[in-house]
């Protein structure tokens, strides 16, 4: 199938079209993710759900813990039979299966119903649980979403170990099939629910903790670099939000030669002429200053600039 | 030049208080209410409402991604936390323990009662089959496991397995005992639980095979003429076992009902109805299981007579029952 061609706009390449779809596409599939709460006070905050491949990352950290721990158990397990002798080891077996069990079914429920709403591995990835309706987390809820892996994780992996002659064999594969719904429910449902999750009313979200930063506008605020950089309403207008949150990103984390190369864009598209002295890390603090001045201003006029082929009406 | 910069001004004026809430979460998160002083516990609602109103703000009048993802993450926390749970977990576990553990299981008398019904059916229905063709035990138990109480035992043998002499068993071999019992119990438990999502359907086979596979046994030494010490040895912890069982089923057929007729409500917002309810009755089959545990591995080992059996038989029936279903005041935390 021929692609649909790129727009009639002014100035704008095939290739750039193209790299514009891609990036809208991308804002879409991020949008499919975000759900909104209102708050009591009536403000909204974004929610980011978590993806499933979070999710199952997170579980293996957590399984891999487990695991971990069980097999340290074992060994010291090991340690104290032979320490106490075979006569007294029934009482070390009888914890160490009571541990097993209490380690399966209450690892997740204890870290779970804590403070962080998150397991080891959850806040490793920075996601926490969270109540679907807003309200708080409570505890039989996290017990309902907790105690239902039972037939999500524990019911496939005894399928799939089940094996034995032919017709044990067909059973297993269809128990598999069978119990392989409960595993992949999150696949195919929008808000990558668990049945857990379904029967417990909770989704897992994606909460990092954001640092807040110097803003770059503060570098320029002396009059004489105000005097010095004084750009052209055209110069301005050159570029749109999008590209002044990738100003953004290279002036907080690129490299200086990245910088560099950014810089000497700008200047050869806004027709700007470096005079003696001139930073390239000036020059870029000062137009991200003007352009987010400029933009802020139509912003509050009601005029979003999306990119720089954001024509307007 | 930035003079003129609102979005600016707006992030100098209330950054302060940002940092301030931030640093509050911060403490709060890592160690606890309990760290935070009273003045920070009151300036904490009005620094949160203006960090949520500052977030609103800052979408329609600024550009600065970091502000607004700061903001964001930073207003999520706080509404967690301010909207969150602050209770501790001793205080969790007694209000499970005085409220919603017997709540949960007085609102779930029907599924009970079916429950009931498909558990003790089971043992109905292998008993009589098994009293009239004792060939039916092999067709239940196939090969036999349990340790040799099958129809070809002597009296005596069996005798022998409900009595126990307190020098022979060591004190070590009954906690392993009522250790493997409480895991093996409690996953099954925890399962019946879990698998009525599946219209409850394998929880009453769970049942039904579980019923079956004791009402034989019971057929055994009923033949033998054994029923009344059998009962004994069976009940002293077999009540609360039992029980425990058939709440688990209940827990499994609560789910399975609100899936499968989810009535008024949508089907998911009827099975997030009874998933808590549900999973509080699981959870307290555990606790009964662990109390049984208790019972079968150290009480009826040690304690030989049928009379003594048979009381602690029926009293915890009574204060189980007790428990669950005497009417009391409405206590809300």
């Amino acid at each position: 199938m021929s692609k649909p061609p790129a727009p009639a706009r002014p100035g704008i390449s095939m290739e750039a079209a193209q790299r514009r779809r891609a990036r809208l596409a991308e804002q879409l599939r991020v949008g499919k993710m975000t759900r909104t709460l209102v708050t009591p006070e009536g403000a909204e905050i974004r929610l980011r759900l978590a993806s499933v491949a979070e999710r199952a990352g997170a579980l293996f950290i957590d399984l891999a813990i487990q695991w971990a721990v069980m097999v340290a158990m074992w060994i010291a397990f090991a340690y104290v039979a032979a320490g106490i002798g075979f006569g007294q080891m029934h009482v070390a077996f009888a914890f160490l299966l009571v541990f097993h069990f209490v380690l399966r079914n209450f690892y997740f429920i204890f870290f779970e119903i804590g403070r962080k709403a998150a397991t080891p591995g959850k806040r490793a990835l920075g996601l926490r649980v969270a109540s679907r309706d807003g309200g708080r987390l409570t505890a039989d809820a996290v017990l309902a979403r907790n105690f239902m892996r039972e037939v999500e994780i524990g019911l496939p992996l005894q399928f799939l170990f089940m094996g034995g002659d032919q017709v044990g064999a067909w059973i297993a594969l269809l128990g598999l099939a069978w119990s392989g719904v409960f595993m992949l429910f999150p696949l195919f449902n929008k808000d990558k629910m668990r049945v857990g999750d379904l029967l417990a009313g909770t989704w897992v979200i994606k909460a990092p903790k954001a640092q807040l930063m110097q803003d770059i506008v503060s570098a320029v605020t002396s009059p004489e670099l105000g005097a010095r950089f004084a750009f052209t309403p055209q110069q301005v207008d050159a570029y749109g939000i999008h590209e002044l949150h990738v100003l953004e990103d290279v002036l907080r984390q690129s490299a200086p030669v990245v910088k560099q190369q950014v810089a000497a864009r700008i200047r050869a598209k806004v027709g700007w002429d470096p005079g003696t002295g001139e930073t390239d890390l000036a020059f870029l603090e000062a137009y991200y200053a003007a352009l987010r001045k400029r933009l802020e201003q139509r912003m509050l006029l009601g005029e979003r600039k999306s990119d720089k082929y954001d024509v307007g009406r | 030049m930035s003079d003129m910069l609102k979005s600016y001004r707006f992030r100098e004026e209330r950054e302060a208080d940002w940092r301030k809430l931030d640093l509050i979460l911060t403490r709060a998160e890592n160690s606890g209410v309990k760290a935070l002083g009273d003045d920070e516990m009151t300036a904490l609602p009005r620094l949160y409402r203006q960090a949520v109103s500052s977030l609103s703000v800052a979408k329609s009048i600024s550009l600065d991604q970091n502000v607004i993802t700061y903001l964001e993450s930073l207003c999520t926390r706080a509404y967690f936390f301010v909207y969150g749970a602050r209770t501790t977990l001793g205080e969790r576990i007694m209000d499970f323990l005085r409220r919603g553990w017997p709540q949960a299981v007085r609102g779930a008398v029907g599924p009970t009662l079916l429950s009931f019904l498909f558990f003790f059916g089971g043992i109905g229905l292998a008993f009589f089959l098994c009293l009239q063709d004792m060939d039916w035990f092999w067709t239940f138990h196939g090969e036999n496991i349990l340790e040799g109480r099958n129809p070809d035992a002597t009296v005596e043998y069996l005798l022998s397995t409900i009595y126990s002499d307190p020098s022979e068993h060591g004190q070590s071999e009954l906690a392993a005992f009522a250790g493997i019992l409480f895991n093996n119990n409690a996953q099954i438990s925890l399962f019946a639980f879990a698998l009525g999502f599946a219209f409850g359907v394998p929880t009453a086979w769970l049942l039904l095979y579980n019923g079956v596979s004791l009402g034989s046994m019971y057929a055994v030494f009923w033949q033998k003429g054994l029923g009344y010490e059998f009962t004994g040895w069976l009940m002293i912890h077999g009540v609360t076992e039992l029980f425990a069982i058939t709440l688990a089923g209940a827990a499994g057929f609560v789910i399975g009902g609100a899936v499968a007729f989810p009535g008024q409500k949508t089907r998911l917002a009827s099975a997030r109805a009874s998933g808590k309810q549900a999973a509080t009755m699981a959870m307290g089959c555990v606790i009964m299981l662990i109390v049984a545990a208790l019972l079968e591995g150290f009480g009826r080992q040690m304690i030989n007579s049928d009379t003594v059996r048979y009381v602690i038989a029926g009293t915890s029936l009574v204060l189980w029952c007790g428990y669950f279903y005497l009417p009391r005041a409405e206590h809300r935390l």
